[in-house]
């Protein structure tokens, strides 16, 4: 125990005296939580459009101011035929052509029925699809519109379409970046964690330090814990100046206990720690450990549910997710800051978040060798 | 009481098929300074590493202060001290938080640390670098450190590990000055060096050549023994013999 202080005084020396990782602790994070939610955002504007409009009629000029007006759309060109719009999808200027054809106004007023034809760019699968339906949704609007108010229709040919009511539950105003920023932070306090520790042991073996540890008595997991803990307080010191950002720049205040975050983010940080100096113990170059941290790390972001939901993910790539410990904190933190759950509903994800660091840690002692 | 401060039967440690130490054996008695020599190579930091428990023997046997070295290294560890032949202190921490941390690390009070900490100082005339960091000491100035670091606890075996590389003469006549002053209080000094004007300052001494010991005695009997007016010219004839070449 008394071994234990001086080691832990000396950690947080040597972390005051580096620039380096108090930059990384305390000024990245807040960069990037103030960056990334702003910039990571699905709601999608700016949708380049082409528009054909063979018609050239009193209808078609409506519709496109429409279009132009809604917010989503940007007119890139209307070209006059279709062969020429296509040049801008080869070229990436356009995201949707839309073609009117020529007899658009005439077919609707005296058939009551007339087609348009929608191309979409699907290289960006997401910005087309959630275009396309913009764009769909629009064009019924505007249908219903001329319908009724234009064309004087009678009330009994009208199909009455099947209104549909939603509400949104949790994230009341759909803003993206309360969805993003708990996950963001999760992320964050991953990052900074496991690259600090998995450098942490390997700097030393590479100073040639681990040497003179080494042939003291002191006991493995008092070393392994001595250089968990100045990380882990750290860690939380990290996660508050996220809160705070969160708090101060984007309005998100935990609907839950803001105890039960710092609760789970406790046991989530002895596990990436854990794991993080696993790695530093089995690597033998700092060069090493940073790749096998950015290896794993990449895994875990893009399988953690932050980007992509995992629901919908192949039920293979879900099974992997289970052994992801950040998929269980960015899931905690967005159901304790949005949705306000309870200690009771988070507590399989506690239960299995200290099977983690029971096993990390484990594995990091066991691995750690005084003798070679 | 056992009189033995190191003893070793026929320890070795293979690499593969390269046998980094082959079957050495020999005994250091308590209080003697035993000069362990060879070429680069021949394998006496390897050999060093099994005896303070940091690396595992392939086969043989060896105790350290009575203590065995397969099952017993922490208690080995509590009385021995190591220094290293890399620069091993902590370069961003000054003296003091160094020889602090060592201190607490082998269970010193408080109390004794501050007092052997400013022992050392006075010894060392450091006492106005007290709160330097040790990156910006000298490389002479950084191994008597290191040796103040590893004799720190009082250990009643100390591990020197070519101490005086690349030092100039002055310093190394220093070093040697603190080396007799620990050997005084009773300290077992087993040191390595390639330096043979040191090797004359040993009790005893002993040549590895290719992993193996080829001689061992005191510099006055060897040099009669091979016929030689100085340790020089016995290390000469006995290291051209190696087929090994050097790291």
């Amino acid at each position: 125990m008394k071994t234990l202080i001086f080691l832990l005084e000396k950690e947080f020396r040597q972390v005051f005296r580096d620039p380096a990782i108090l930059r990384m602790l305390f000024i990245m994070p807040v960069i990037q939580l103030i960056v990334l939610p702003l910039a990571a955002n699905y709601e999608v504007k700016n949708i380049n459009i082409d528009i054909i409009d063979h018609d050239k009629s009193d209808f078609s000029a409506e519709l496109i101011t429409r279009l132009n007006g809604s917010g989503y759309f940007k007119l890139k060109n209307t070209p006059g035929t279709f062969e020429e719009a296509m040049k801008d999808f080869a070229n990436d200027n356009a995201d949707i052509i839309l073609e009117i054809p020529s007899n658009f106004e005439k077919d609707l007023v005296k058939e009551n029925n007339s087609k348009l034809f929608m191309a979409v760019n699907a290289i960006n699968g997401a910005k087309a699809n959630i275009g396309a339906s913009y764009l769909n949704s629009l064009i019924q609007k505007y249908n219903i519109e001329v319908r009724t108010e234009w064309l004087n229709a009678p009330e009994q040919k009208l199909q009455k379409g099947i209104l549909l009511e939603y509400s949104n539950w949790y994230n009341i105003h759909m803003n993206y970046r309360n969805f993003m920023v708990p996950g963001i932070l999760a992320i964050l306090l991953t990052m900074v964690g496991m690259f600090l520790t998995s450098l942490n042991i390997v700097r030393e073996k590479e100073a040639g330090t681990i040497e003179q540890i080494n042939v003291t008595p002191i006991k493995k997991h008092i070393f392994i814990l001595g250089k968990l803990l100045p990380f882990w307080i750290m860690g939380l010191v990290v996660l508050t100046l996220g809160l705070l950002v969160a708090r101060i720049i984007y309005g998100i205040s935990p609907l839950g206990n803001l105890f039960h975050v710092y609760l789970f983010a406790a046991v989530f940080l002895w596990a990436t720690l854990g794991l993080g100096l696993l790695i530093s113990t089995i690597s033998k170059t700092q060069q090493q450990a940073m790749l096998i941290a950015f290896f794993l790390l990449m895994i875990f972001i893009l399988l953690g549910g932050l980007y992509t939901s995992i629901d919908s993910m192949p039920k293979w790539a879900q099974i992997i997710t289970w052994f992801n410990p950040v998929k269980y904190f960015i899931e905690v933190m967005r159901m304790i800051i949005l949705k306000g759950s309870t200690l009771f509903d988070i507590l399989k994800h506690v239960g299995i978040m200290i099977l983690f660091a029971i096993f990390f840690n484990a594995w990091a002692v066991l691995s750690y060798s005084k003798r070679s | 009481m056992n009189e033995l401060a190191i003893k070793a039967e026929k320890l070795s440690k293979n690499f593969g098929s390269f046998k980094a130490v082959d079957e050495i054996s020999f005994d250091v008695k308590k209080g003697e300074v035993f000069g362990f020599l060879g070429a680069n190579g021949a394998g006496k930091t390897t050999a060093m590493k099994m005896l303070i428990g940091i690396s595992t023997p392939s086969s043989g046997k060896a105790s350290i202060a009575g203590y065995d070295i397969y099952n017993e290294t922490e208690k080995i560890k509590r009385n021995i001290g190591y220094m290293s032949q890399k620069f091993s202190l902590y370069d961003d921490l000054t003296i003091g938080e160094n020889l602090r941390f060592f201190g607490g690390i082998y269970g010193l009070s408080r109390p004794d640390i501050k007092l052997n900490t400013e022992k050392v100082l006075d010894r060392l005339h450091l006492q106005k670098e007290k709160n330097a960091l040790v990156k910006s000491l000298p490389l002479g100035w950084k191994q008597k450190l290191a040796f103040s670091a590893a004799m720190f606890h009082s250990p009643q075996i100390v591990f020197l590990d070519e101490p005086t590389g690349g030092v100039d003469p002055l310093t190394r006549r220093e070093f040697w000055d603190m080396i007799y002053e620990a050997a005084e209080l009773g300290t077992t000094i087993f040191v390595t060096t390639h330096y043979m004007d040191e090797a004359e300052y040993c009790n005893r001494i002993s040549m590895m050549v290719d992993g193996k010991i080829e001689a061992m005695n005191s510099p006055k009997e060897l040099k009669k023994q091979f016929n030689a007016s100085s340790m020089d010219e016995v290390f000469l004839d006995l290291a051209r013999k190696a087929t090994r070449t050097g790291d």
